[in-house]
């Protein structure tokens, strides 16, 4: 594989750290209507960037084409220095590279919390099956959910259930994490436990791409806050900028809405 | 109630027809010795048949190429509308007159290859129906995890999708161990009697049909229970395998020791 190519050179900012994740000219329709248009964005490492916007302005499509669960219609990915959008692309393996979390958890209902956490390792990584179990423990432990290791995901709490499910995409120890509206679906009340996990992920250094509509999460944890409208991205700055010095129209106007 | 009037004779006629507890007493033997064996082998092997039918032709069906669909909706639609015994003369007679013969003169092949194609045809739609009824969630979540699309469907989105119609498979299989006594129309040898074959000699033999009661209440004896037990393991995998009490949550809140994830080590922010 060669270097990212530098084709294209709209990212304004020269990133100060490596990248983790490059798109560049990526478009995608459904059937005849357009989502996404001609995007380039970089993810940098250890950064976390935040994705807002008006619902229907992209933002689920675009976290979904990054690990190609969306086809996009047009554009590259890179991952590091492997283009997931090339002819052949081993895109699994480059899936087992991102962890992702998403709105409604989607723990497999019908294996335990620690089945769950350690389907992965053993039918992707190979892992034997003991050692695959401590490293399960080890993460389920750090959501504060080791106890239920044995029980059935459906038994436990919305909340608790999406701590399950971050343990299980950090179990294969990503690169990168892409949170697609990780809290949306949650009790207020349990909102709270999921983004701490979130926000000590952000500053252990862990690379996150994050689709959220938790304006003050973004706000406090996001080191760059991109705002989405009409399939494009609008605004790309740091949540300082983009939430105190909006000057976009469509910004301002969504952010009088949410905030 | 007068027991000497003739509508008491006329019942006792109706009653020893149907309950002539001695033919029954003495048909029951040839029953369970022989006859419960061989309904049990036809039924077995065509429902073995059968699952591993549906289950190549539910993935094509599953296709989202039309030309990879077309032939298992030609086998379904076909196999599902034909009269079972259509299918089973087809095969048990039309095939070997044809001059192929998988199976020798061995009318027991020929009926669970009958029987497996109807019940392949029935099952496939059911297992077909199961597996869409899963949430595209959960295929999603296992291909992000870097499993492949077969690995996904083996591990979990087919697992899920089989046990949401376990119910419906319980009645596909009673009807497949109902539809083994057809193979009555190919004849048998001695030895290779099923339930419904030896009570049907013992009907001609003594002109009452207390045989066949017999031979029902054997296949109700396979029956009922069958659906209990898939019942019942229905209801446990819904509720998983140990209700206990549920544990008290730790306190997920931080300031534990932070996971290193892969790659950052370097470049700090």
């Amino acid at each position: 594989m060669t270097a990212p190519r530098n084709t294209i050179g709209p990212v304004a900012t020269s990133p100060a750290t490596p990248v983790a994740l490059r798109i560049a000219g990526l478009s995608k329709s459904y059937g005849t209507t357009p989502v996404l248009h001609d995007i380039d964005l970089d993810v940098r490492r250890a950064e976390t960037l935040c994705l807002i916007g008006p619902s229907g302005s992209g933002k689920s499509t675009l976290l979904k084409c990054l690990n190609l669960l969306e086809q996009p219609g047009a554009g590259d990915i890179w991952l590091g220095e492997t283009c997931l959008t090339a002819p052949h692309a081993d895109v699994d393996a480059a899936r087992a590279r991102i962890g992702m979390v998403f709105q409604h958890f989607n723990l497999f209902p019908h294996m335990s919390v620690e089945r769950n956490v350690t389907l992965a390792l053993t039918s992707v990584k190979g892992m034997g099956r003991e050692q695959a179990r401590v490293v399960a423990r080890r993460h389920l432990d750090h959501v504060g959910l080791a106890a239920f290791a044995d029980q059935r995901p459906g038994r436990l709490s919305g909340g608790q259930q999406q701590r399950v499910a971050i343990a299980r995409a950090l179990a294969m120890e990503p690169e990168l994490m892409l949170f697609d509206e990780a809290t949306s679906a949650l009790d207020p009340e349990l909102v709270k436990d999921v983004l701490a996990v979130m926000r000590d992920l952000a500053s252990g250094g862990m690379t996150m791409a994050v689709v959220t509509h938790e304006m003050g999460f973004a706000r406090e944890a996001a080191d760059r806050v991109a705002f989405m409208c009409d399939g494009r991205i609008a605004e790309i700055d740091t949540p300082d900028r983009i939430f105190e010095r909006a000057d976009h129209p469509r910004l301002r106007q969504f952010l009088s809405q949410v905030l | 109630m007068s027991s000497s009037s003739p509508p008491g004779l006329a019942s006792d006629a109706l009653l020893n027809t149907f309950f002539n507890w001695d033919l029954i007493a003495q048909t029951f033997p040839r029953l369970i010795t022989e006859g419960l064996l061989n309904t049990l082998v036809i039924a077995a092997g065509a429902i073995v048949l059968g699952v591993a039918i549906a289950l190549l032709a539910a993935m094509l069906l599953l296709s989202e190429r039309r030309l990879v669909r077309l032939p298992a909706r030609i086998y379904v639609d076909v196999f599902r509308g034909l009269p079972v015994i259509i299918t089973v003369m087809l095969v048990g007679v039309g095939l070997p007159a044809a001059g192929v013969r998988p199976f020798g003169t061995d009318p027991f092949g020929y009926a669970i290859l009958a029987i497996g194609i109807i019940s392949g045809a029935y099952t496939a739609e059911i297992f077909r129906s199961g597996i869409q009824s899963v949430d595209p969630g959960q295929l999603q979540a296992a291909r992000s995890l870097g499993l492949s699309y077969l690995k996904a469907m083996r591990l979990v989105v087919v697992p899920q999708g089989i046990r949401r119609v376990l119910p419906a498979m319980a009645g596909q299989f009673v009807k497949d161990i109902k539809e083994s006594s057809l193979v009555y129309l190919l004849g048998l040898a001695a030895g290779q009697r099923e339930l419904y074959f030896i009570a049907q000699e013992e009907v001609a033999r003594t002109y009452n049909s207390s045989p066949l009661i017999a031979a029902g209440l054997c296949y109700l004896a396979l029956t009922i229970p069958m659906t209990y037990f898939v019942n019942h393991l229905d209801r446990r995998l819904r509720e998983g395998p140990r209700p206990g009490p549920l544990p008290a949550p730790a306190d997920p809140d931080l300031p534990k020791p932070p996971l290193q994830p892969a790659g950052t080590e370097g470049g700090g922010r």
